[in-house]
């Protein structure tokens, strides 16, 4: 089996991620109810023509796919995998209205051609005249994940060797309202604000000079409060390692009544680990664990933990990483990295 | 998850062993079968969609109502069950009991399901309503891709991997594909995999403005073809291990022994007219099967019945097949296109070939096209058939084929 590293990472989001280049910028806590994402300069990746039909979340995935590639020096990956909760929600939205409020009559092609939930992933292998593997996942809080273990998949069995993996979701206007509505009628609901973004990732089966991992993906679309502590126990030692040579946990808290399974999961390390929280700094969509990972990326590269996620200050160099993700008590995530 | 286990290689490709279908022209497997064997198309008219649409298009609908459904499925009353949700647990529920699983805790077992429509059924009914009727707004948890996955995963007593795909019309081959992977790398050790898609006035009023609607029940590779009829449908098929099959024992209705996904990078809607990503993604499957060519002893076609489709795809045929093109017929004349669907209704029809030794035929052909002049089968035609090629294609130039042998 091969091993997997990562590339390259970049992260379009609510944080001046995308445009810092090698290092982690000054980040800051997100407060409201929906924080869009910081939109880069989207001409300077995609041509005037093509950027002209496209919504906010293939913009954002386009550029971030462009740039994750350049990054990596890789002109043509081997496959293009997206991962996507909401999918292309503005024109979905434009053509649902549309389609209401005119009774069916007026409609154009456009917003339902672009409403198709593999619009990015196509958007990006046209651009590229990519031709090879192109998969899209849209499985809630599991998108992103299923995504990125189909990548390991493909290069631990030699079927690829240069990957493009991303996450992405857009905000759209009305039905995240809806959602924040939902949420907001009881005290259990999601704090943290409704967020959007796009992470992509290139990963590959040689090794870089950073050295950088991911050593391993699990996903439970269902575990039990009392499950998770076992069966992250046993994600690590199927992994070779114990909770002690994990030096960060990254956990989703989003302020709901399921953040106790964030809670439980992290009893189980010493207090030498530090525990990082990250939707507070990205917002809360289903993709927001591309943003996680990321940050764990940027973590291991830079050993420089941002100031505003600060618990415990530690000197000790910062090797191994586990991100724990889960939604509304199901769809459950680990992702393990480490610094070789 | 975890990641132990080895594959045990000694036979070609990956077991299936139980298969669920719903469409137009059937509510179980065995109704399906009988349908394909007896030529009886599901085309004729949208009944339970309000649409001005309606005297326009010819659809693939299956005749159960929401209500129906959920009574048949002995749903409490307050459930938030979109129709895509519905059809897909019809089908998966069959799927398992078809291939004798009483206990889906007793293996590491996944879910993976394709859907393109996902909840938007009930989203489309409900969007101006949910924000002042409390009575809606269960479904808006439920409009998300993967809520219908997640919903028939919980009532399968699926808890490990489980995932959706949504790749257009291509959708449900991925799926499928995305099983075989998982338990040839050892990760999983059964994987359910398919697809489902409901009819709703989002699609209708979509490929309407596309214009490649017929008003006829579709003629694939036709000459004179007038376009495509929307489907609706659910298929979902076992896959299991071969450490698995051997603990069974287990009868095994065929083998999965072949799949290739490319990407035709040419347009958002249009196939090239070389039909590159089509030909790409039959190469790959013939190479991963370890077939030549001329073993293919039939092709079930994606065959849309659209101006495009057809004409790209039979040149892609040509390519692959030069003058020696097997057999063919698009089933899409018995059910529609059914989307996200539509990879493993066709999965389901070419087990079936296979277990009945025949051909399905394609319905509505007259003339053949002038450019590429390929014929396809328009009777039900016995043959001996070993290995057969499925072909899904879909918008953003998503193109997989998968190839099915006797088992």
């Amino acid at each position: 089996m091969k091993p997997v590293y990562i590339h390259s990472a970049v992260c379009i989001s609510a944080q001046p991620t995308f445009e810092s280049e090698n290092t982690i910028p000054e980040f800051h806590e997100l407060t409201g109810k929906k924080i869009e994402a910081i939109h880069p300069n989207f001409k300077n990746y995609i041509s005037p023509i093509a950027l002209r039909r496209m919504a906010t979340g293939v913009k954002m995935g386009v550029a971030a796919a462009s740039k994750a590639l350049k990054n990596a020096g890789i002109e043509q990956p081997d496959a293009i995998l997206t991962g996507t909760g909401m999918g292309c929600i503005e024109d979905t939205e434009k053509f649902l209205n549309a389609m209401i409020d005119n009774e069916e009559e007026f409609l154009t092609p456009t917003s339902f051609i672009q409403s198709t939930h593999n619009t990015v992933g196509a958007q990006i292998a046209l651009g590229l005249k990519c031709k090879a593997y192109n998969n899209t996942f849209v499985h809630g809080a599991l998108s992103f994940e299923s995504a990125l273990l189909d990548a390991q998949l493909l290069l631990q069995e030699d079927e690829a060797k240069h990957v493009l993996v991303g996450g992405v979701d857009e905000m759209g206007t009305e039905f995240v309202n809806l959602v924040r509505m939902m949420e907001d009628k009881s005290s259990d609901g999601i704090k943290v604000p409704f967020g959007e973004g796009a992470a992509f990732f290139i990963l590959s089966s040689e090794v870089t000079k950073d050295n950088i991992q991911l050593l391993d993906i699990a996903c439970f679309s269902t575990l039990s409060k009392d499950a998770v502590n076992d069966n992250l126990h046993n994600f690590l030692k199927n992994n070779g390692l114990g909770v002690s040579d994990i030096d960060v946990v990254m956990v989703g808290n989003n302020g709901d009544s399921f953040d106790p399974y964030y809670d439980k999961a992290t009893s189980m390390f010493s207090k030498t680990t530090s525990f990082l929280k990250y939707k507070n700094l990205c917002g809360e969509f289903y993709t927001a664990s591309a943003f996680g990972l990321f940050l764990a990326y940027e973590i291991l590269k830079s050993q420089h933990i941002p100031m505003v996620l600060h618990q415990n200050q530690s000197e000790k160099p910062i090797d191994t990483i586990v991100l724990y993700n889960q939604f509304k008590g199901r769809d459950h995530s680990f992702i393990l990295l480490k610094r070789c | 998850m975890t990641n132990t286990g080895q594959n045990n290689a000694r036979y070609q490709g990956v077991a299936i062993t139980g298969m669920g279908i719903i469409s137009a022209i059937g509510n179980t497997l065995g109704e399906n079968k009988s349908a394909l064997l007896s030529s009886k198309s599901g085309i004729g008219n949208l009944k339970h969609i309000k649409s001005k649409f309606v005297p326009l298009i010819k659809v693939g609908e299956i005749d159960f109502t929401n209500e129906e459904l959920i009574s048949l499925l002995q749903l409490p009353k307050n459930n938030n069950f979109t129709r895509t949700a519905l059809l897909g647990f019809v089908a998966a529920k069959e799927a398992i009991l078809n291939a004798q699983i009483s206990n889906n805790d007793e293996c590491r077992t996944g879910f993976v399901s394709a859907t393109s429509v996902g909840g938007m059924d009930m989203t489309e009914r409900y969007f101006k309503s949910f924000r002042t009727n409390p009575e809606t707004q269960k479904y808006i948890a439920s409009h998300h891709a993967g809520d219908s996955t997640q919903k028939i995963a919980d009532a399968l007593g699926i808890t490990d991997f489980v995932t959706t795909i949504s790749t257009a019309c291509s959708s449900a081959a991925n799926a499928i594909m995305l099983g075989a992977r998982l338990i040839k790398s050892g990760k999983l050790d059964r994987v359910i995999v398919g697809g489902t898609d409901a009819l709703s006035k989002f699609t209708i009023n979509g490929f309407k403005t596309l214009m490649i609607l017929s008003d006829e029940p579709c003629a694939p590779f036709n000459a004179h073809r007038k376009g495509l009829n929307l489907g609706e449908a659910a298929a979902y098929l076992v896959l299991e291990s071969d450490e698995m099959v051997d603990r069974g024992p287990k009868k095994i209705l065929a083998r999965l022994s072949g799949y290739g996904n490319a990407n035709d990078a040419f347009h958002q809607t249009a196939s090239s007219k070389t039909g590159e990503g089509a030909y790409l993604a039959m190469q790959k499957s013939l190479k991963l099967a370890n077939l030549d060519p001329s073993q293919i002893d039939y092709i079930n076609a994606h065959g849309t019945a659209t101006a495009n489709n057809d004409l790209s795809e039979s040149i892609a045929i040509k390519r692959v097949f030069g003058d020696k093109v097997p057999d063919f017929s698009s089933t899409k004349s018995f059910t529609g296109h059914t989307l996200a669907a539509a990879g493993a209704i066709e999965a389901v029809f070419s087990v079936l070939a296979i277990q009945e030794q025949s051909i399905f035929p394609n319905l509505n052909f007259k003339s053949k096209i002038p450019e590429t002049g390929l014929v396809p089968v328009t009777t039900l035609t016995p043959k001996n058939i070993d290995h057969v090629l499925s072909n899904s294609f879909g918008f953003g130039g998503n193109c997989s084929t998968l190839i099915f042998s006797k088992g």
